[in-house]
């Protein structure tokens, strides 16, 4: 499934980002110039408060926001130069996500909503729905494989997103606050979790969270103020 | 994805359901109303459709349609028959008269005068008595619809006694006895229909100069109709329509110079974009209300060709579903009213041309909720 040139090292590296909203009169600001690189292995953390921009960088990252300025490289490819169908091909095969309120399709089995990156990446459904039902026995969800999101608790929810993201084994996660809905015990498996089944030495993850309980799983966090990196730490103390 | 695509249109019970009410509904006004007014528009020409023996009827060039009798002379009958290709050609007198019922009542009727010695043009099914009666003396044939309504005895009881074979009535102060009871096909005037022979007829009817209302004609196998129509007309200066060109007359008569049309097609049209309005916004609100889960699609990697697929799918199966309700629908209406005096006639046309409209109406309403979510930014999947 994997399909990346690049062994810079790193899975991402943005210099100078600037991403603009709006147009002329009502012009936001939201990247101001952001330098930031994350190293393939390595689970960063993006902290900061409300409407500093972390939001956005990930969705520069994983190329499904255009930024004006500045380069965005992901395993050395600047996503931005991509083609549109190349860029929606790339991210299909080498980027997962993990969202703040799971985005599970309600109308789909958990098996089949871990199924669909695979689907479009082009595995036939019966294939994509058995490696679904391993993948999740991996996150402990062998039971619930054929319920409905509504049918499962919001740790259940998020543990089948989790299974989701790396379902078509891509090598960089952003997760969008992970943990947020979720309570703090939960939050914490769903964080050990998240590291023991998505990390390993070709992956990378960058984490958006405001949750500083989770901060311990970070190899690295970058904090983010006013559209900028303000400084990039190996632990929670120093921040 | 196709499969996704349909269970995310199912998903949402409450929504599929409004797509496939808004659908089912088009679909039923859009077959409904068109196959009456196909049904009233046979009628017109059903008196043509009943009598399949004869190829072509000639008949006076200022002739309109079938009930828009102008009498010609006898005579011409022998000049049609001295056509080169016609078989044979019989006279059919057609005239509304006036039957004084046994009660004292009168009734306007739709007599039919036949030809003496063949009799061609009576009634195909004769439910009581036979055609063959009409040899009697005094004879007549009615139309069991009338027999059973207008020509009908009412008792002091208010009981409706039907007319019976050996019943009579008059027809211009002369006696005719009922020798037998047909069915024919209800038309656009809905009269009593009443047969006789044509040399009787002209003893009911009021004597004027030219009484042949039309001339029954056969093409010998060997030619065809059409050219037989056109050179009977060249020969003779009469109008002369094979029974398919009379049964057209007929209809664009109706469709000039009646409300008719006008009456259905609003009806239809306002079927249409009720259907169309109902049906594309709930499909619009139901796309807009999945926006997200395509933006999920969008940002995993689904392809903009893909969404697009998956919306017309979505659109062609909600539509296949409210099309098959709607007409099954108007087919069970059509089935209830079968023996009622309601016009309804369904043909395969009304099907495809029912069909085209709702596919219509889906690709409408598949298009403007494609335009959204091809617009769709991806990154609204990271907006809480």
């Amino acid at each position: 499934m994997v399909e990346t040139t690049g062994d810079s090292g790193f899975a991402v590296r943005c210099h100078g980002v600037v991403k603009i909203y709006g147009d002329d009169d009502s012009r936001i600001m939201a990247l101001r110039g952001v330098h930031l690189e994350v190293r393939t292995g390595e689970l960063m953390m993006l902290v900061g408060p409300s409407g500093c921009g972390k939001t956005t960088l990930i969705s520069v990252i994983a190329g499904i926001l255009d930024h004006e300025q500045g380069s965005c490289l992901v395993f050395d490819r600047d996503l931005q130069a991509m083609a549109g169908c190349e860029k929606v091909r790339y991210r299909a095969k080498n980027i997962g996500f993990v969202f703040q309120s799971y985005n599970l399709l309600p109308a789909l089995t958990a098996a089949e909503n871990v199924a669909m990156p695979l689907i479009i990446n082009g595995v036939k459904r019966k294939e994509a729905v058995e490696r679904a039902s391993e993948i999740l026995s991996r996150v402990g969800m062998a039971t619930r494989v054929r319920s409905l999101p509504l049918e499962l608790s919001g740790g259940q929810q998020q543990r089948v997103a989790i299974a989701r993201a790396i379902a078509h084994n891509p090598r960089l996660i952003v997760c969008d606050e992970p943990t947020s809905a979720l309570d703090h015990e939960t939050g914490h498996k769903v964080m050990e979790m998240l590291k023991s089944v998505a990390m390993d030495g070709n992956r990378a993850l960058v984490i958006v969270t405001h949750d500083s309980r989770i901060f311990e799983f970070a190899d690295r966090i970058a904090r983010m103020d006013d559209g900028h990196i303000e400084k990039v730490v190996d632990s929670p103390a120093e921040l | 994805m196709y499969y996704t695509a349909l269970k995310l249109l199912v998903g949402d019970r409450s929504k599929y359901m409004g797509i496939i009410m808004g659908l089912t509904f088009a679909s039923f006004i859009m077959t409904q109303q068109p196959a009456i007014f196909v049904g009233l528009m046979a009628r017109t020409f059903s008196f043509i459709t009943d009598l399949g023996q004869p190829d072509i009827w000639a008949m006076d060039p200022k002739v309109q349609f079938i009930d828009d009798v102008k009498p010609v002379q006898d005579t011409q009958l022998y000049r049609v028959r001295g056509v080169e290709g016609v078989e044979w050609a019989v006279p059919l007198y057609k005239g509304l008269l006036k039957a004084r019922l046994e009660n004292g009542n009168f009734q306007t009727c739709n007599v039919i005068g036949l030809d003496d010695a063949t009799l061609i043009g009576g009634p195909a099914i004769m439910l009581e008595g036979r055609l063959e009666d009409l040899r009697r003396s005094d004879s007549v044939i009615v139309d069991v619809e009338g027999a059973n309504t207008k020509l009908a005895r009412t008792l002091p009881s208010g009981e409706r006694v039907p007319l019976k074979i050996g019943g009579s009535l008059e027809l211009n102060d002369r006696r005719a006895v009922v020798v037998g009871i047909a069915k024919t096909s209800r038309t656009f005037q809905s009269q009593p229909v009443v047969y006789t022979t044509y040399s009787r007829a002209m003893s009911f009817a009021p004597r004027e100069r030219k009484m042949l209302s039309f001339i029954l004609v056969k093409a010998k196998d060997v030619y065809d109709p059409v050219r037989v129509a056109r050179r009977i007309g060249q020969a003779t200066g009469l109008a002369a329509y094979t029974r398919d060109e009379f049964k057209a007359l007929t209809v664009r008569y109706f469709l000039k110079n009646t409300g008719i049309p006008i009456n259905f097609g609003m009806a239809v049209l306002l079927g249409f974009i009720i259907g169309a309005a109902v049906a594309g916004q709930t499909f619009y609100n139901f796309t807009l209300d999945n926006l997200r889960q395509f933006g999920v699609l969008k940002a995993m990697g689904a392809t903009n060709a893909t969404l697009l697929r998956m919306i017309l799918l979505q659109a062609m199966a909600a539509g296949s579903v409210g099309y098959g309700l709607g007409v099954g629908a108007a087919s069970l209406f059509g089935y209830m009213v079968r023996t009622s005096v309601l016009a309804f006639k369904f043909p395969w046309q009304l099907l495809a041309l029912s069909g085209s409209g709702v596919m219509l109406i889906c690709v409408f309403a598949a298009l403007i909720s494609i335009r959204k979510v091809m617009k769709l930014e991806p990154a609204i999947v990271f907006k809480g």
